[in-house]
């Protein structure tokens, strides 16, 4: 009735305007789903930066300690690479927070990424955004709604980074340029995250073109930062995450460089608008490749099945824990020049032995890495879990596969992966390190090195499968252990926690080689326990009821 | 004639929820077997525990002669099963998952499994996220009937089917019932049913309320009689199974309970009749008052809730 009353100028713009319809139904659910996530990252990253900057206060107290640690950033083209320039040595600030900046953008990017492919493609593929867009829902109302809870959270991350900075004694304007960097970031790859979500017809693979975009973006200014004598090259300029570091807080502040992230994010996310006003729903612009008409001879076997489908993320977390492996060996040699203050030595020597610096330093981001390749056991096992509630593993069951070699097929994969992640870890670290210390046979010290973390690694593994067998719904448990551990290795010798305590975590016993003597003892318990924790699980889940 | 699926007694509980109330179910060998009843009345929940998924709270289970919980993997060699919700792995294609869960049931036969794909119009080269419902439950149905089993459990497995593909997999289910093998059907199709089945069982709210043949269950129900006599009639309307009786002069409409149809019909001849119209019950009115009287027991329980309180009441 309204439509036929109306002046006919006005029809387009009522047309237009009613693909963003039901925009803020749709934020409010987002929020409704995001709240505690969103809120935990939030937090999170707030901590890190605050932290940071008050443990950084403490250790470089003089001007000269300063800028001591700022030429070791600044004369060494790994940790520029990685890091980025400390664009002014005098400032406290900068100094503080090299670390922080562009792979702190870096994260945050990431998260935006994964929040706008969470509440668009993978919406669409799940059929939600069907059931919601039959509704009064434009289709522009989900893409709307994910760039807005991106871009807000991003701001509302700023604002609460930057007077967390303040309250450690940072400059008011430093600190809030700081922050904004971060948002920056935050709103440039949401757009990207938007528009790989047209681009694709999965959230996986949606999420993967937007991470590499975003690996790419940190590989140019990686290589701008590095390769310039006194400046950044022209490929740091070329980068969003670039851009971020060149807003440069504590450094002269530079306002507008602001503007380049903001103009990348409207293009980007106006090529998102135009791309979904054109495509079906449901359709992306790469449509999907043909797969076989049958299925190869190996495919047979619940084992064979489970390393199909785990295949892809095994092959991702492999290059990545090569490349951590690549740079963190690259730089282990050069540590004893970069962190010369007495407290930077003693908090390395605390954590990783007493035999050698580079050596202490080699086994804590050994500790590091297993923390990392954890994760990746605890979500490989998690597996088991999102099979069975997806209703996928009924029609398995219901074959003359039992439950026992269908749940060990999974663990099989998550135990055999987390093996294959450390041995990269350990030869391509190993690799690195020999090559830059020139000497080739620290090479084979530093796999062990990698490989005794393996057993604790599998503890947690252990942990998931248990929760999974005995007490399905609380299956992240297994990711709640992991934090446990991780903040009773980091904080326990701070808060000074009694050494029982301290021994509930398996990362506790893992000998710290290189440096310090080999002892089996430990490693054969802690695989004894994990052994013991699968073992459980798997009876545990032959009792249970499936579903 | 041997029995391919016994159940007595069946109880399964969910927290306070009792799924399964003490259900029978009896399959012979060779038989295509309706199972019915309303939605949540609890017929996955009895297919998942004949396929050792669940296990029983209570009650007396034999699948293929053995324990459907302690003989699982052994049992599943002879069976089929097809969700009723089909969910697929999102990156292996349809073709891919129908030589995968044919070769764990130990064997597909490549010529049947052909035939099938060309009758149900599937495309196997798609990836399992890019079907629709209709597709992906027709993955599942030619993996189910291109392996070599004795016996095929199926749980709503037309639900995304279009008329012709339904048409389809009634054909493939008369073929598989001409090879002697077992079906047990789950569906809300009654067309379907009735032109499958051999004998029929529904359930409501976890226990069986009928069982038997389609002519045995509809023995139970009511005929529809039109008719135009010679003169009024006289005493049709307390003639015992009589309902809904409407008289027009000579002109008669009433339902009558079949046992009663015999005496009935004496009763109108011996009036004289010009013209008679009979319809016997169909599946759906016989399913409909089984559901009606689901609904009205709901009601009741409503109203005898009010009416314990006025009882209280008064008792006070």
């Amino acid at each position: 009735m309204t439509a036929t009353l109306a002046p006919p100028v006005t029809a387009p713009a009522t047309r237009q305007h009613e693909g963003f319809a039901g925009t803020g139904t749709l934020l409010r659910l987002a929020l409704r789903r995001d709240r505690i996530v969103a809120s935990i990252w939030i937090l999170l990253f707030v901590i890190m930066a605050a932290s940071s900057s008050s443990a950084s206060q403490d250790l470089y107290t003089t001007l000269e300690s300063r800028v001591r640690a700022a030429n070791a950033v600044n004369d060494t083209p790994a940790t520029l690479a990685l890091y980025g320039r400390v664009f002014d040595p005098t400032s406290l600030g900068a100094v503080s927070l090299i670390k922080l900046g562009a792979m702190g953008a870096a994260l945050v990017a990431l998260v935006a990424i994964f929040t706008v492919v969470r509440h668009t493609r993978a919406e669409e593929e799940a059929g939600r955004l069907e059931l919601l867009g039959a509704a009064v829902v434009g289709r522009y109302a989900s893409l709307t709604a994910a760039l807005l809870l991106a871009t807000g959270t991003s701001l509302v991350l700023a604002l609460l980074t930057g007077l967390s900075l303040m309250g450690t004694g940072l400059p008011a304007a430093g600190a809030l340029a700081f922050g904004l960097s971060w948002a920056g970031a935050g709103i440039a790859f949401a757009a990207v995250g938007a528009l790989a979500a047209q681009v694709t017809e999965s959230a996986r693979t949606a999420r993967g073109l937007a991470a590499a975009v975003l690996a790419a973006a940190y590989l140019l200014r990686a290589a701008g930062d590095a390769t310039g004598t006194d400046t950044s090259t022209w490929l740091s300029w070329v980068s969003p995450i670039g851009w971020a570091q060149q807003v440069r807080p504590f450094a002269g502040d530079r306002w507008w460089v602001l503007m380049y992230l903001v103009a990348f994010a409207v293009l980007v996310a106006a090529g998102a608008y135009a791309l979904a006003a054109r495509r079906d729903h449901g359709a992306g612009l790469l449509a999907q490749k043909p797969g076989r008409a049958t299925a190869s001879p190996s495919l047979s076997s619940p084992l064979a099945l489970a390393v199909r489908l785990q295949r892809g993320s095994v092959v991702g977390w492999l290059v990545g824990m090569a490349i951590g492996g690549l740079v963190l060996g690259s730089i282990a040699s050069q540590v004893g020049e970069f962190l010369d203050t007495d407290q930077a030595r003693d908090m390395i020597m605390k954590l990783g032995g007493e035999r050698g610096i580079v050596d202490a330093f080699l086994s804590a981001e050994m500790g590091i890495l297993a923390v990392v390749v954890s994760a990746f056991g605890i979500s490989s096992a998690m597996r088991l879990r999102s099979e069975e509630t997806a209703l996928r593993v009924e029609p398995i069951l219901a074959t003359r596969i039992g439950r026992f070699r269908w749940a060990a097929s999974h663990v099989v994969v998550a135990l055999a992966g987390t093996t294959l992640l450390m041995i990269a870890v350990g030869v391509f670290g190993g690799f690195a390190h020999g090559a830059a210390s020139g000497d080739m046979g620290a090479m084979g010290r530093v796999v062990v090195a990698a490989l005794v973390q393996l057993p604790s690694v599998w503890v947690l593994t252990g942990i998931t499968v248990l929760v999974f067998g005995a007490a399905p719904g609380l299956v992240m448990a297994g990711w709640g252990a992991l934090v446990a551990f991780l903040l009773l290795g980091q904080l326990g010798p701070i808060f000074e926690l009694p050494q029982w305590a301290m021994d509930i975590s398996p990362f506790t016993h893992t000998p710290k080689l290189p440096g310090a003597e080999f002892t089996a003892t430990p490693l054969v318990w802690l695989t004894v326990v994990a052994a013991a924790l699968v073992a459980a699980g798997l009876a545990a889940f032959r009792r249970r009821d499936v579903g | 004639m041997t029995t391919a699926i016994s159940v007595s007694g069946l109880v399964k509980t969910f927290g306070r929820t009792r799924a399964l109330d003490g259900l029978d179910l009896t399959v012979r060998t060779g038989e295509v077997h309706g199972f019915l009843g309303p939605n949540g009345s609890g017929k996955s929940t009895t297919i998942r525990v004949l396929l050792g998924l669940l296990r029983a709270d209570a009650g007396e289970t034999r699948l293929l002669g053995g324990d459907p919980w302690a003989d699982a993997t052994s049992l599943h060699r002879r069976l089929a099963y097809v969700p009723g919700d089909v969910s697929l792995w999102p990156n292996l294609s349809g073709g891919e998952v129908i030589d995968l869960l044919g070769r764990l049931r130990g064997g597909l036969d490549t010529r049947r499994r052909a035939d099938l794909l060309e009758r149900f119009d599937l495309d196997p080269t798609k990836k399992g996220r890019t079907y629709s419902k209709g597709n992906r439950q027709k993955v599942a149905l030619v993996a189910a009937l291109a392996s070599n089993v004795e016996l095929l459990i199926l749980d709503e497995p037309t639900s995304g089917l279009d008329p012709l593909m339904e048409a389809v997999f009634q054909d493939c289910v008369t073929e598989e019932r001409e090879r002697g093998r077992t079906v047990l059907l789950s569906s809300h199709i009654l067309a379907e049913v009735e032109s499958l089945c051999d004998r029929v069982s529904i359930i409501r709210l976890g226990r069986t309320v009928e069982t038997g043949t389609l002519s045995e269950l509809r023995h139970l129900t009511r005929t529809s009689i039109a008719a135009e006599l010679a003169a009024a009639p006289n005493g049709i309307a307390d003639h015992p199974g009589v309902h809904d009786l409407k008289v027009d002069g000579s002109q008669v409409r009433f339902d009558v309970d079949t046992k009663e149809l015999d005496s009935v019909l004496k009763r109108l001849t011996s009036v004289g009749v010009r013209s008679l119209t009979s319809q016997p019950p169909t599946l759906e009115e016989l399913f409909l008052r089984h559901y009606e009287a689901d609904m009205a027991a709901e009601n009741g329980r409503h109203g005898g809730a009010r009416s314990d309180q006025n009882n209280t009441g008064v008792a006070k």
